[in-house]
């Protein structure tokens, strides 16, 4: 919603006309000992709009939703009631059927060129394999993001087709971007860290811009450096120290996983930097080689993941 | 005169679901849900290494993430022979028990509490006389007057703003909303506690799991996280267990039968007619006799006669689902091919097969687990239901609706938390036996395996033939689907079809009422459609081991 229309909307129901509402502020800015022309300034910081966030989902699973909702500084709480305005999710709106239907349409028109689309899950292409309202989802994804500021696909499905698109892609399972054709930010994993999701939206919203992509548009900030340049367990894979059996004596004391499938040194992503959780774990510190899930194809390009490459 | 009323999509579900009703006279006379989105995860499963299945499956769904995994991992340890040692087993209970203490309490107050709860007229609340509410229902921590105050003000704030956000272009108001305004804001509050609680659950579940969602600690033959089996991990686990359980029993609980209170003429609707339960957490290695939750079938709401479970018994219909053929063939047998036609309510309308256990459409989840565990004299679950029916001064009879599904789903949270404790011991006393094998190892040969889980939505099925070390078939009959599945080659209702059937609906262009219900079954639509290999056109036996 525009500074504008919030005047509106708000000050008149109160009887209140934008012309006194700017003197108003106009007194405020006198009082914080500011010239007179700081008015419209103030105006502006009174009355500023939490952006407006549209979350589309397609052939998804929820889990890059659920990963979100994980995060802390800001949480989920804070960052829908202070920092966002996330006016459309399906997963936790009110609304349903037409209701809901309405506020993606009034969400993407108001707020057109200005709003954020988070997507997750990819858009399956065989006619009839996914419907939302009696529309093809594709149909859905070409209208909204059109209008968007910017898209930013979340999860490996979106990003690069994921789990349905895994041979022999039973559903014409597609990226956002291969899709439509069109640009978008990729926060990969399955699901992505709550971390490097929400601190992408913190960065567009905060700093105003969008963080620095590599050449598949993944933040260069979690995805530019691979999970074997960052493991703990990586002195051991120099020392030629491997686990052989899940379970054996180096299995426990933290020998490197390489020998059991671990997709490590071919995977871009920060896990064990940041780990998952809030520092509670990731894969590879619970005994479990890393599946390469940040990457396109993994599900046919890293598997079998149990035997090493 | 009949009204037609389509809602699609719903939301506050996992997946993509569409209902119709036909509303006459202010109720539902009949209703037909349908599953708008199609993977194939099957399909996509089969020729791969059998190792790998469980890592594809948990992406089933990533709201109930981990049970398909571990779903897989048994079934594939059930092909291969392979028995899981002890402490394998007691920590893949124990993920599965802090799955389901993320689930439900999310399932209640992010997808279901705004069906009963009006947060807008929260902002009518005394914050004193709400604090006295919240001491007369329970023990709940941060309830005073300067608490709730605090969540009002900032409920104010944020409306006032005129940025609703999810909360926009909603039913507020409604006739069928009963809560005063002390029990709205009470609410409000604990869905911003439940918010900030759930990313603890999820932090129980990852100090075994990896990372939650979708835990990476699984495998075939037991669990990689044997190092996590130390002092600090589980001193850890132990004490964020505290945490958790006390907001179930202080918070979540207190609130279910609060919010119930209100709405006793829900005991009268949304109700099915018969329940399947499969059990879960086995104690020992032998099932089902050492299943915490029982396995049983109820029939016609006998809870008297709980029968046995056999898998043979379960067929999944395709004359109303987007496949070839009007089968009804058991899991393992048969043709059928994904082949897409129009929606037509009359003909063929859903992505989900229907399933039917011995010919019947049978309710699966939390209603079905606690009616099974209460008619098989499991004491806790006795207890508890008793104590319940006895708190709201309601019959038996009210289980089987929306309102006893709902409190089902708590009192199920309940239980485990409280078992929970019990395993957090038992995985003590293993370590300090030294007991502490996670993983056995084995050798590959071809055969059938099944493994059959109760998860937070209910009875799921997993299902794999392995050839040649390759998964030559792979089958999942899912909750979801036995709830939110179409009508059968019989015509039978699905049970969310049945459910609605007389639904009082106020005003049909606000269908609280049918939010009510179809919530009440915590549909996972990304679970629940599936499909039998179109390739080889075969369904392979399935043994009953």
């Amino acid at each position: 919603m525009s500074r504008d229309e919030f005047l509106g909307r708000n000050a008149e129901e109160r009887g209140i006309s934008r012309r006194d509402f700017v003197k108003y502020c106009g007194l405020i800015a006198a009082t914080l000992g500011f010239p007179v022309t700081m008015a419209e300034k103030v105006a502006d910081a009174m009355t500023a709009a939490r952006p407006s966030v549209i979350w589309l989902a397609f052939s998804e699973c929820t889990g890059c939703a659920e990963s979100f909702i994980r995060t802390t500084y800001p949480s989920i709480g804070d960052l829908i009631l202070d920092v966002i305005s996330l006016d459309y999710s399906e997963t936790i709106m009110a609304a349903a059927g037409y209701q809901s239907e309405e506020l993606l349409m009034d969400t993407a028109e108001k707020n057109n060129g200005k709003f954020y689309c988070i997507i997750d899950g990819s858009l399956p292409t065989k006619e009839g394999y996914g419907m939302i309202a009696g529309r093809p989802m594709i149909d859905i994804a070409r209208e909204v993001t059109s209008k968007a500021a910017a898209t930013i696909c979340v999860g490996t499905c979106s990003s690069f087709g994921g789990l349905p698109a895994a041979r022999p892609n039973p559903s014409g399972a597609k990226s956002i971007q291969e899709s439509l054709g069109i640009k978008t930010i990729n926060i990969p994993g399955c699901p992505p860290n709550a971390i490097n999701m929400v601190a992408t939206v913190v960065h567009a919203v905060v700093l105003g811009s969008l963080p620095a992509l590599d050449d598949l548009s993944r933040p260069l900030f979690a995805y530019g450096q691979t999970i074997h340049d960052r493991c703990q367990r990586r002195a051991a894979y120099e020392a030629g120290y491997f686990a052989k059996e899940f379970g054996d004596e180096g299995h426990l004391s933290g020998y490197c996983l390489y020998e059991l499938g671990c997709r490590g040194p071919e995977t871009y992503n920060n896990c064990p930097s940041v780990k998952f959780n809030q520092g509670i774990s990731w894969p590879i510190q619970a005994g479990h080689p890393c599946i390469g899930c940040s990457e396109p194809d993994f599900w046919d390009k890293m598997t079998p993941f149990y035997v090493a490459k | 005169m009949a009204n037609r009323i389509v809602v699609d999509p719903i939301t506050r579900l996992e997946g993509h679901l569409r209902i119709e009703v036909e509303v006459e006279n202010g109720k539902v006379k009949n209703a037909w849900s349908s599953g708008t989105l199609f993977r194939g995860i099957e399909i996509i499963l089969q020729g791969r290494d059998p190792r790998d299945a469980w890592l594809f499956t948990q992406r089933a769904c990533g709201v109930c993430t981990y049970v398909h995994g571990l779903a897989s991992v048994r079934c594939v340890d059930n092909a291969l022979d392979i028995k899981v040692p002890n402490m394998a087993r007691l920590l893949r209970n124990i993920m599965m028990g802090a799955q389901y203490l993320h689930d439900h309490p999310v399932h209640f107050y992010a997808l279901s509490a705004l069906d009963w709860v009006d947060v807008v007229n929260a902002l009518e609340a005394d914050p004193k006389k709400t604090a006295d509410l919240a001491a007369a229902v329970g023990t709940a921590p941060g309830s005073g007057v300067k608490e709730f105050e605090a969540v009002k003000d900032r409920l104010k704030a944020f409306v006032a703003g005129g940025q609703l956000g999810p909360f926009a272009n909603a039913y507020w108001g409604h006739s069928a909303y009963k809560l005063p305004p002390e029990a709205n804001l009470m609410a409000a509050k604990h869905y911003l506690d439940l918010l900030k609680m759930q990313v603890k659950a999820a932090q129980l579940h990852a100090i075994f799991g990896a990372k939650n969602p979708h835990i990476q600690s699984l495998t075939v033959g037991g669990v990689t996280c044997g190092a996590d089996l130390n002092a600090d991990r589980v001193a850890h686990f132990m004490f964020l267990l505290k945490e958790i359980k006390s907001f179930i029993d202080n918070v979540y609980v207190p609130d279910v039968l609060a919010v119930a209170g209100f709405y006793k003429d829900w005991g009268a609707i949304g109700g099915t007619t018969n329940f399947l339960a499969y059990g879960e957490f086995p104690q020992t290695d032998m099932e089902p006799d050492s299943l915490f939750l029982p396995r049983g079938v109820i029939f016609d709401r006998d809870i008297n006669s709980v029968g046995p479970v056999d898998p043979g018994k379960i067929m999944e219909h395709v004359r109303h689902s987007w496949y070839e053929g009007n089968g009804n063939l058991h899991p393992s047998k048969g043709e059928t091919k994904p082949q897409y036609t129009k929606l037509d309510v009359d003909d063929r309308y859903s992505w989900l097969k229907a399933p039917r256990y011995d010919g019947q459409a049978c309710e699966v989840g939390p209603l079905a687990r606690l009616l099974v565990a209460y008619g098989s004299g499991h004491p806790q679950a006795k207890a508890t239901v008793d104590h319940a029916l006895q708190t709201l001064d309601i019959p038996a009879t009210a289980l089987f609706s929306t309102l006893g599904r709902t409190a089902a789903r708590a009192i199920n949270t309940k239980l485990i938390a409280d078992a929970m404790v019990d395993w957090t011991n038992e995985m003590i006393e293993l370590i300090k036996k030294g007991d502490t094998k996670t993983y056995q190892s084995y050798e590959w040969k071809d055969g059938m395996g099944m493994g059959l889980n109760d998860v937070p939505r209910g009875a799921l099925g997993h299902w794999v033939d392995v050839k040649d070390k390759k998964i030559n078939n792979y089958q999942m009959v899912v909750p979801s689907t036995w709830n939110l599945g179409p009508r059968c080659a019989k015509d039978i209702l699905g049970p969310v079809e049945e459910a609605l059937i007389g639904t009082p609906v106020a005003d049909p262009k606000k269908p609280l009422e049918v939010l009510r219900t179809v919530h009440s079954f915590d549909p996972c639509i990304a679970c629940a459609v599936h499909v039998i290999d179109p390739h080889t056109n075969e369904v392979y036996k399935v043994k009953v081991l």
